[in-house]
């Protein structure tokens, strides 16, 4: 599903050069929940933006579901990323004056699909994460945890290959953190290929993979120990 | 897409509204500024007779005084009216298609119903002629024939607003009215006609009404009806008498001429040589030869019926819409920046920089579009500021669909433009600026 092999990301200013990514080399299988975590600093941000054509690298090779996107231009990296991406992040990112529904329809807006497709792809998506009947209320109007599910809803309506996950819990209660980490593993568990970017290793062991990266690199690479984040 | 962009542009609108009705304002006040000046240039400007405006003819004659030019600034130029004499001639040679020698003049009206008072009413003393040049509407009866003009019969054509008064609007054709004390005959009455300018007689006012009544020129020597236009005299001639006054070299005769092709107008001017190489003989016309004939859009140029200031005010007004939309485009971009967040958002769910560019080119046309309503009540309000300031007629001037279209239409596009460099900017912010800030 995702392979990036030698990718090399340089933040520039005019006083310093910071290396972000080095000599990144990861493969991700279709239909594998993997964790990516590392210190801050250690390129976790950087990795999942350049995973989901948000930014561009200067050297290496990517391939995302068999094509590579190394050289995609803007207009196709938004494309393609609107087609084959879902991204749900840590400050859930709703748009406040939009109903759920209505921020749930902006993705499939970009893909030109009938309004019927669209409505029953929004209403599908929203009953997944149980907010089927909350569809007029706007984002204020819900909890921390009920905000998560909606871009949940959001990243599963437009039918994604593989779901980013940046911090998903991270602005979240112990108990809410959990809901949302139970819809992803269901997610998951339904086929959908899954990178998650946290700092939490106990999160971390509920995904079936960890990456651990240091200094922009791949420290580790290991099949997590589901028992212990059970425990 | 585009329903979809106007329903966001609401939607954005209504969440800053302070920032959206500066805005609005900017462009209302800067729209109904240029569309108050551009009305009143575009009334003045218009061509009040399209369709035929390129074959009448105003006639100028040099009868004037041999020691000195009609304008002293601009010499060139001959009298723009003729005398009685020499209209009389130029009908009874009647080179042209149609020809109509006229002037203003005012009659004293013995109303049919006798418990009103008499009154005084504008009257425009001219031939037949001048209702098929002009293209005057009728709605009841027609004009007077060339016999009545021969004959200096006692005919009259009423305007609608007259013919109201003296007969309550009903026709009035072959009714008696009774005018200076003589009998006249009503042959006809004219429907709504208010060309603006009025093209026909710029001298005595082009934004004038039209006279009340039409009267045949030949009743002038009987009725002895003088003209209450312009005048001017240069000779110091002896009037005791309507006749003097008639044979004077004073002109306060109008002349128009309808000729079909730049020939006849080359052969018209050579007619007008011919007689006034006739009159040099009989110890008139001692000037040099300069006879002119100017169509209807010369003679609103030669009497500068568009005045330079209103060209002035019209370009001042449209840099003051461009201060508006200096200000808007400053609004424009503080907006756009409180949408950082959003955009980055849209642009990592799929949205291209084409897109995100597109909304906001629709969400500044809503904005133009809501400013230019705004801003046509203002310039409807600027147009009855100077209607009344001018004690010009009703609907004078007034805004029409061209330029309430024009008005809406410039304030889209003016927005648009404003907008170009904020939602260039807006479309610049990278996907992944705003995500793990908000």
């Amino acid at each position: 599903m995702l392979q990036m092999t030698g990718v090399k990301k340089t933040y520039r200013t005019e006083l310093v050069e910071t290396y972000a990514l080095r000599d990144m080399t990861v493969s991700v299988s279709d239909g594998e929940f993997v964790a990516v975590t590392g210190s801050s600093g250690s390129g976790k941000t950087t990795f999942l933006n350049i995973a989901g054509l948000l930014e561009s690298f200067e050297f290496g090779t990517y391939r995302l579901d068999g094509e590579d996107v190394s050289r995609f231009s803007d207009d196709e990296r938004s494309a393609y990323r609107n087609q084959k991406i879902g991204f749900i992040f840590q400050s859930f990112n709703l748009i406040p004056d939009l109903n759920l529904f209505e921020n749930v329809d902006v993705p499939l807006r970009y893909r030109r699909l009938s309004t019927s497709d669209r409505k029953q792809r929004i209403e599908h998506a929203l009953e997944t994460v149980g907010l089927a009947s909350r569809m007029k209320h706007v984002p204020a109007q819900l909890s921390g945890g009920q905000q998560q599910r909606v871009a949940i809803a959001r990243a599963l309506a437009g039918d994604p290959k593989i779901l980013l996950a940046d911090e998903p819990t991270g602005n979240l209660d112990s108990t809410m953190a959990h809901q949302v980490l139970d819809l992803i593993e269901e997610i998951h568990a339904n086929g959908t290929t899954i990178v998650m970017v946290t700092h939490d290793q106990e999160l971390a062991r509920r995904a079936e993979r960890n990456i651990h990266l240091l200094d922009g690199r791949v420290a580790a690479d290991e099949i997590a120990d589901k028992r212990s984040a059970a425990a | 897409m585009f329903r979809y962009n106007v329903k966001l542009a609401l939607k954005s609108m209504r969440r800053n509204l302070i920032l959206t009705a500066l805005m609005i304002a900017a462009i209302a006040v800067g729209i109904g500024i240029s569309m108050t000046t551009m009305t009143v240039y575009y009334m003045m400007n218009g061509n009040p007779i399209p369709a035929k405006s390129d074959v009448l003819f105003a006639v100028t004659m040099d009868s004037w005084s041999p020691l000195r030019p009609f304008n002293d600034d601009k010499p060139e130029r001959a009298p723009h009216q003729v005398t009685y004499h020499d209209a009389e001639r130029l009908l009874a040679l009647a080179e042209g298609k149609r020809q109509t020698a006229m002037f203003e003049s005012s009659l004293i009206v013995e109303p049919v119903n006798e418990d009103e008072l008499p009154f005084e009413a504008g009257a425009r003393v001219a031939t037949a002629d001048f209702f098929t040049m002009f293209d005057v509407p009728f709605i009841y009866g027609s004009s007077w024939d060339q016999a009545a003009d021969a004959a200096a019969e006692p005919v009259v054509v009423l305007t609608r607003q007259l013919n109201e008064r003296l007969f309550g609007g009903e026709d009035s054709v072959g009714e008696r009215l009774i005018m200076q004390g003589t009998h006249f005959q009503v042959a006809g009455v004219i429907d709504s006609w208010e060309p603006t300018p009025r093209f026909y007689d710029p001298i005595n006012g082009a934004f004038q009404e039209i006279n009340e009544m039409f009267v045949p020129y030949s009743l002038t020597l009987s009725l002895e009806l003088g003209s209450t236009g312009s005048d001017w005299g240069w000779k110091a001639e002896e009037i005791t008498s309507w006749e003097q006054w008639l044979n004077s070299e004073s002109v306060w005769v109008q002349y128009y001429v309808e000729l079909d092709s730049p020939r006849d107008r080359d052969a018209y001017v050579a007619h007008l040589d011919a007689y006034v190489e006739e009159q040099k003989r009989l110890g008139r016309f001692e000037r040099p030869m300069n006879n002119n004939v100017y169509d209807v859009m010369e003679w609103m140029d030669y009497h500068e019926v568009v005045a330079n200031d209103s060209k002035v005010l019209v370009g001042l007004s449209f840099l003051f819409l461009t201060v508006c939309l200096l200000s808007t485009i400053a609004l424009l971009l503080t907006k756009f920046v409180g949408k950082k967040s959003e955009t980055s958002l849209r642009r990592a769910l799929g949205a291209s920089r084409n897109i995100i560019f597109n909304q906001q080119i629709v969400e500044v046309a809503v904005i133009g579009f809501a400013g230019g309503l705004i801003g046509l009540l203002l310039a409807g309000l600027g147009l009855r500021g100077i209607q009344y300031l001018y004690e010009a007629p009703d609907g004078l001037v007034s805004l029409d669909w061209v330029m309430v279209l024009a008005a809406i239409g410039l304030a889209i596009l003016s927005s648009m433009i404003a907008g170009l460099y904020p939602a260039w900017r807006v479309c610049k912010i990278p996907p992944a600026a705003q995500l793990k800030t908000q």
